[in-house]
């Protein structure tokens, strides 16, 4: 029997396997990144032990950065909070210390440590990546094995350049036919995770497959990939093709020459064999898929946005009544309000799901020639420094702000509460970032995830909207 | 990292399903660079908000043992939510379910997680929620939990007795008390073998 693209990636990367133990995998690329790694290098420091691979592992800042700053830096005297700066002078530290090479804020390079592995064509297909940092599933859309770990895993990676690690069991989600006019590949893994529930995904590798996902963009793939943790996967992955060959090709650390021949040729083989066999498949159809958006407080508790915020007696299991009660609650939102009637008074465009260029030109695309409306306050940010920089050549910015939008420095930004960019209590946000937790956003913020067309719509009108609704 | 063999405890009945690691421990602890001192941080949004939440209850004070409803630890990788945990005093975590990223840290640092049939942790916290000084036992020996309902709702005085599974490796690596970074060093020579075949065009930064 042939083998799924997981298996594939999973059998080349063990260095050590015995019966009853995990497996120890061999890791590509750690990406580290100021908030999970401090600890770790601390460990590292008791037991006198040197990082193993400094060359195989990149460091930047993005959690803690304030996106307010103007360049060229002076220090991190831009940073308020003390705590923050602490943090991100304590990773320049460690990078000195151990010679890990770090981005730092204010360099061309830095960004969201999910957008910047992808730019610099570090993050390339059959490689394990590994980073502090749930959403690393992102680097998937390469056909890549990748996956977030915990601070201690970071400690692991950094001494020995390996994991040990169980093999999951192996999911396919099937998505074919043709997705309606408006729906992005946000709505398509928003509808995912409504089908599948947060756990769903829980203890599998998931290959997305289908002609939606071989149609889509570089970034829509990285889109869906980098969700894939919110219904619980360990990790997300598209088998490379031609748009992930012609999106590596030239970029930094792209192999080059005959190299590059060699790789493509390897690349090919990367795909689940016709005769290899899944554990588990989920299926839907594209023609199916609307705007997408979430009225509750975790990524499963969504519906499409011509639907009504449900009403928690219709839910036949007690735990998801119980919790659809309770997000209502907190999301101050009542059974039966159509969502199109929600208004909210932030629009967050960014994050490593929706801070790519494409979302930046999706965004500005609806948002062109017209007012944010005076309500509310939207805040565009790039993913990376480079984002940031295209979006000015090609005139974004100034499309963002001749609407009204902000438009900041690159980082995590209003994805989550850990830098100045924060929801105040009761405020309400239609969002592009993947988590829409209670206080994620800021204290008491009450968060709608939606895709980047349909937050630019929703800022021009003040309440969840399309743009086919402008 | 210290032996676990058995444990025996009072519990805290927490009962909510979907709890992820932002209500364990909220972004803004995460600042921290120390590797301690993460209680504070412990599900602050609900102990700040909620005057009834459990372990805001004194009844449950000084408990090592959390019972939680399906799919605990969701969301985000922060390991501070383990440290939150057992900064705080726990040492076991039971959840019918429980997110892969939080559990394998759990695993890694020392907090047992222990998955029980739904209905079996129905039961359970009925009975700490009735009793609140039942204890818990938790042995790995056997992996098993076993509690015997003292409170007035089931007087008979039966013992629970519950099978647990956990992999034979982590079982052994957590009675042993052995540190995953000391025992991959062990196969240091296979790692250097290995690096030699890795693919010539593979990315590497310069230093």
């Amino acid at each position: 029997m042939g083998k799924t693209l997981a298996e594939k990636l999973w059998d080349s990367h063990v260095v050590h396997s015995a019966p009853g133990e995990p497996d120890l995998l061999f890791i590509d690329m750690h990406l580290v990144h100021e908030v999970t790694s401090p600890q770790a290098f601390d460990g590292l420091r008791i037991a006198g032990r040197p990082v193993h691979r400094p060359d195989l592992t990149l460091a930047t800042e993005d959690h803690n950065t304030p996106t307010d700053y103007t360049l060229p830096l002076l220090g991190t005297s831009s940073i308020k909070d003390d705590v923050s700066r602490t943090q991100i002078e304590t990773l320049r530290k460690n990078c000195a210390d151990f010679g890990v090479r770090l981005y730092p804020m204010g360099d061309a390079e830095q960004g969201i440590v999910h957008v910047i592995g992808p730019q610099l064509g570090i993050t390339q297909p059959g490689m394990t990546i590994v980073c502090g940092d749930s959403h690393t599933s992102t680097h998937g859309a390469f056909g890549a094995l990748a996956f977030g770990i915990g601070t201690s895993q970071v400690e692991h990676v950094l001494a020995t350049q390996t994991l040990p690690m169980d093999r999951p069991k192996t999911m396919a989600v099937n998505v074919n036919g043709t997705l309606p006019e408006g729906v992005t590949p946000k709505d398509v893994i928003l509808a995912v995770i409504a089908k599948t529930g947060t756990g769903g995904g829980q203890g599998y590798m998931v290959e997305y497959r289908g002609n939606v996902f071989a149609e889509m963009s570089m970034e829509g793939r990285m889109t869906v990939c980098n969700m894939s943790i919110e219904w619980g996967a360990r990790a997300g992955m598209i088998a490379p093709d031609d748009t992930t060959f012609a999106y590596l090709q030239g970029r930094d650390h792209a192999p080059k020459g005959e190299l590059w021949d060699a790789a493509v040729e390897y690349w090919r083989d990367l795909r689940t064999d016709d005769d290899a066999g899944f554990d588990a498949e989920v299926t839907l159809a594209a023609a199916d898929i609307t705007p997408f958006v979430t009225w509750g407080t975790n990524p499963g508790q969504g519906v499409p946005l011509a639907a009504t915020v449900p009403d928690p007696a219709d839910f036949a299991d007690e735990s998801d009544r119980v919790a659809a009660e309770k997000a209502l609650a907190y999301m101050g939102l009542t059974a039966g309000t159509p969502l199109r009637e929600i208004a909210v008074d932030t629009v967050f465009v960014g994050s490593c799901t929706n801070g790519r260029i494409e979302d930046l030109r999706a965004a500005a695309a609806v948002i062109e020639g017209r007012k944010v409306a005076d309500s509310v306050r939207m805040l565009v940010v790039p993913g990376s420094m480079r984002v940031r920089k295209q979006a000015e050549d090609e005139g974004l910015d100034r499309i963002f702000t001749a609407a009204g939008a902000e438009w900041r420095q690159a980082g995590c930004s209003m994805c989550l509460g850990m830098n100045p960019d924060q929801l105040a209590p009761g405020e309400r946000s239609a969002s592009t970032s993947n988590r829409n937790f209670e206080g994620r956003q800021g204290k008491g913020g009450r968060t709608h995830l939606v895709s980047p067309l349909v937050a630019a719509a929703t800022a021009v009108t003040g309440h969840l909207a399309s743009p086919a609704d402008l | 990292m210290d032996k676990f063999t058995v444990h025996v405890g009072t519990a805290v009945p927490l009962r909510r399903g979907n709890v992820d690691t932002d209500q364990i421990i909220p972004a803004v602890y995460l600042k921290r660079v120390t590797r301690t001192g993460f209680e504070d941080g412990l599900f602050q949004a609900w102990r700040a908000n909620e005057p009834g939440f459990v372990l805001n209850q004194p009844q449950f004070a000084g408990a090592s043992v959390l019972v939680a409803g399906p799919d605990f630890g969701t969301g985000s990788s922060r390991e501070h939510a383990v440290w939150a945990l057992m900064d705080y005093g726990f040492r076991v975590v039971i959840s019918p379910r429980f997110a892969d990223i939080f559990r394998g840290n759990s695993l890694k640092a020392g907090l047992l997680t222990v998955e029980l049939p739904e209905k079996i942790v129905q039961r359970l916290l009925d009975d700490i929620e009735d009793d609140p000084a039942t204890t818990v036992t938790i042995d790995l020996t056997d992996r098993q939990v076993r509690w015997t309902p003292s409170g007035s709702v089931r007087p008979e005085h039966e013992t629970e007795v519950h099978d647990f599974a956990l992999d034979d490796y982590t079982r052994w690596r957590l009675m042993e008390g052995l540190d995953d970074i000391g025992l991959t060093l062990r196969h240091l020579d296979e790692v250097a073998t290995y690096e030699t075949q890795r693919k010539p065009w593979l990315p590497a930064v310069a230093v």
